[in-house]
């Protein structure tokens, strides 16, 4: 069974539909890379899986259930977690608070209130932060990171709470080249434990990293195969390989 | 006094831990020290003032104590939550002519009875109508929440003015004082160091509170809902739950205000008190539990001073103040001597943790 399905996904806004039948499906362990031109429903269908939108019609299963009516704090409980397009660190927060807030999700109301799992939580804190390369930053407000720090930040406390799946929206934008490279060596890893699927303009950096794409083009699915079936698909070329 | 100690001692566990402590003495550089001295000095001349101060002004002091105790419920709310809550004046009001029809009705007037009676008033109050507005299966907006809260709040002004049990416009006047035993407490310094002993425990709970792992949460909740929501955190029961603290704290504070006028009236459930509550916490700052206490002191302080000298033109001056401050200062007064790192502090740490947190 796969890990996620969402199937004949259409999303309408107004007179605009967004998203006409669309699906995507990812195994356990997968990195699945979500690509196509501008306006081609990518963010809309990642916000769809994530509980951001309502689908207008169309169903989303996760782990053998239907979520497609589940809220955004329901999903997250199920296994789900989500790397926004915009940046959301909390800027005043420190890093390691931002870590912190993520972990601490799920602890009881009573743990909270009395501190309980703070010092639990530290050494899973403070492995995240290194993973990440943030340590040494640990008690600097997070509005003193740079762009891309703060989107690994983000990355960071998306994989905190353990997923089994991550969704990430332009983990890259307005990235320096090297912090892409970087960015692409810390994926890497969470592989072993966790699904990934990942809208990216950058093509070179969708292709080292993911083993299946999916290319959507006006709310509708083009193509879906392993990297190398994609890259030789004709269509897929015609819309959109060739312009990059 | 105890706090300003406790400000040493932190100082004191600083510098022995300072040599392993690096990217925490680095962060808070910027002097960290500086909320307990305000603490404690606010505490100090709260302390004296019985003492300096002439009978009438003891009286006027402990009516600024209690409305202090009020502001910290709505800065709980708002200032550490972000829930706009324009109807507080909702539970201070309830509470107040809950204790007031106690007192007249039934008698009541021990202590230990109308104190924890009007506590719960507030929070039952305030339970029913965030449970309303907050807890929906989807976040409520803004608008909804404020236009929630403050219809609430006139609704509750009218029903009192139109209600005959409750005194209808004239409110519920000659409320017998609060007693203990045989002890009656009147308006005067025994009341005044009461209502200061009650805002000093509410306060540390408060803060106790604010600086838990619970307090991250509010600080992830006010500073962006829908973020924590996609962590897994049941956002709204929060905000419920925060809400309803604050209406217990609203409550206790009105029914300490019946005692202490003797009588309540509808402007205490309405509108008016709501945003007179909004204006303390704007003033002094909201976000600081201190800031809230000092605003309140100084906005009622001010209007009383000019209410006495400037007979006329006195909501006008307060109000262009009020205004200053909010335009130049929207932290507040406290944010002249007090830092944003320091403001938004961390949360569930002890030194000791913290010292192991250096790499």
């Amino acid at each position: 069974m796969p890990l996620l399905e969402a199937a004949g996904i259409k999303k309408v806004f107004g007179k605009l539909t967004a998203l006409d039948g669309a699906a995507l499906t990812v195994g356990e362990n997968e990195f699945h890379g979500l690509i196509g031109p501008n306006g081609s429903g990518k963010s809309t269908l990642m916000k769809c899986i994530a509980g951001a939108e309502v689908p207008t019609q169309g169903k989303v299963s996760f782990v053998n259930t239907d979520i497609t009516a589940f809220t955004p704090t329901e999903r997250a409980r199920a296994g789900m977690s989500l790397k926004f397009q915009i940046t959301s660190v909390l800027p005043t927060l420190t890093l390691y608070d931002n870590i912190l807030l993520a972990l601490q999700a799920q602890c009881s109301l009573l743990d909270l209130v009395f501190s309980r799992t703070r010092g639990l939580l530290h050494d899973q804190v403070m492995t995240m932060l290194t993973q990440f390369r943030l340590a040494d930053r640990a008690f600097d407000a997070a509005a003193a990171l740079s762009h891309g720090q703060q989107q690994w930040l983000e990355i960071a406390m998306a994989l905190a709470g353990k997923p089994k799946l991550l969704l990430l929206d332009e983990p890259t934008g307005g990235m320096s080249l090297e912090e892409r490279r970087v960015t692409g060596e810390l994926l890497q890893p969470i592989k072993q434990h966790c699904s990934l699927v990942i809208v990216e303009h950058d093509l070179d950096f969708i292709r080292d990293i993911c083993d299946r794409l999916t290319v959507l083009d006006q709310g509708k699915v083009l193509a879906s195969g392993t990297v190398s079936e994609i890259q030789a698909n004709k269509a897929v070329q015609e819309i959109y390989l060739r312009r990059a | 006094m105890l706090k300003s100690m406790g400000a040493a001692k932190q100082a004191v566990h600083a510098n022995v831990g300072s040599e392993t402590d690096v990217p925490v003495a680095k962060s808070t550089s910027s002097g960290r020290k500086i909320l307990p001295i305000v603490e404690g000095v606010v505490l100090v001349a709260a302390l004296l003032a019985p003492l300096v101060l002439q009978d009438y002004l003891t009286v006027f002091a402990t009516r600024v104590i209690i409305l202090a105790l009020f502001a910290l419920s709505f800065d709980l709310v708002w200032g550490y939550a972000g829930i706009m809550s324009f109807g507080q004046a909702l539970f201070f009001g309830s509470a107040g002519y809950g204790v007031a029809l106690l007192a007249r009705d039934l008698d009541i007037t021990n202590i230990l009875l109308v104190l924890p009676a009007g506590t719960i008033i507030g929070l039952t109050s305030a339970l029913l109508l965030g449970g309303f507005l907050l807890l929906g299966r989807h976040p409520s907006s803004v608008i909804f929440v404020s236009l929630g809260t403050l219809t609430g709040s006139y609704a509750a002004d009218r029903l009192a003015r139109g209600w005959y049990y409750l005194g209808g416009q004239n409110g519920i006047p000659s409320i017998a004082p609060m007693s203990l035993g045989g002890y009656e407490f009147t308006e005067g310094p025994a009341f005044y160091y009461l209502v200061l002993g009650i805002l000093v425990v509410v306060y540390l709970l408060c803060r106790f509170l604010v600086r838990s792992q619970f307090g991250l949460a509010l600080a992830g909740l006010r500073e962006n809902e829908q973020r924590i929501a996609f962590f897994g955190y049941k956002a709204q029961h929060l905000k419920a739950i925060i809400f309803t603290i604050g209406g217990a704290i609203a409550g206790l504070a009105g029914s300490l205000y019946a005692f202490h006028e003797g009588f309540v009236w509808p402007n205490m459930v309405g509108v008016v008190v709501s945003t007179q509550v909004v204006l303390y916490v704007l003033f002094g700052g909201s976000g600081t539990l201190i800031g809230a206490v000092i605003g309140t002191v100084i906005v009622e302080g001010v209007s009383f001073w000019l209410s006495d000298n400037y007979r006329d033109v006195w909501p006008i001056i307060l109000g262009l103040l009020l205004l200053l401050v909010i335009l130049f200062r929207p932290l507040g007064l406290i944010s002249f001597v007090l830092g944003e790192r320091e403001r938004v502090g961390s949360f569930g740490a002890k030194p000791k943790e913290k010292r192991n947190a250096a790499p």
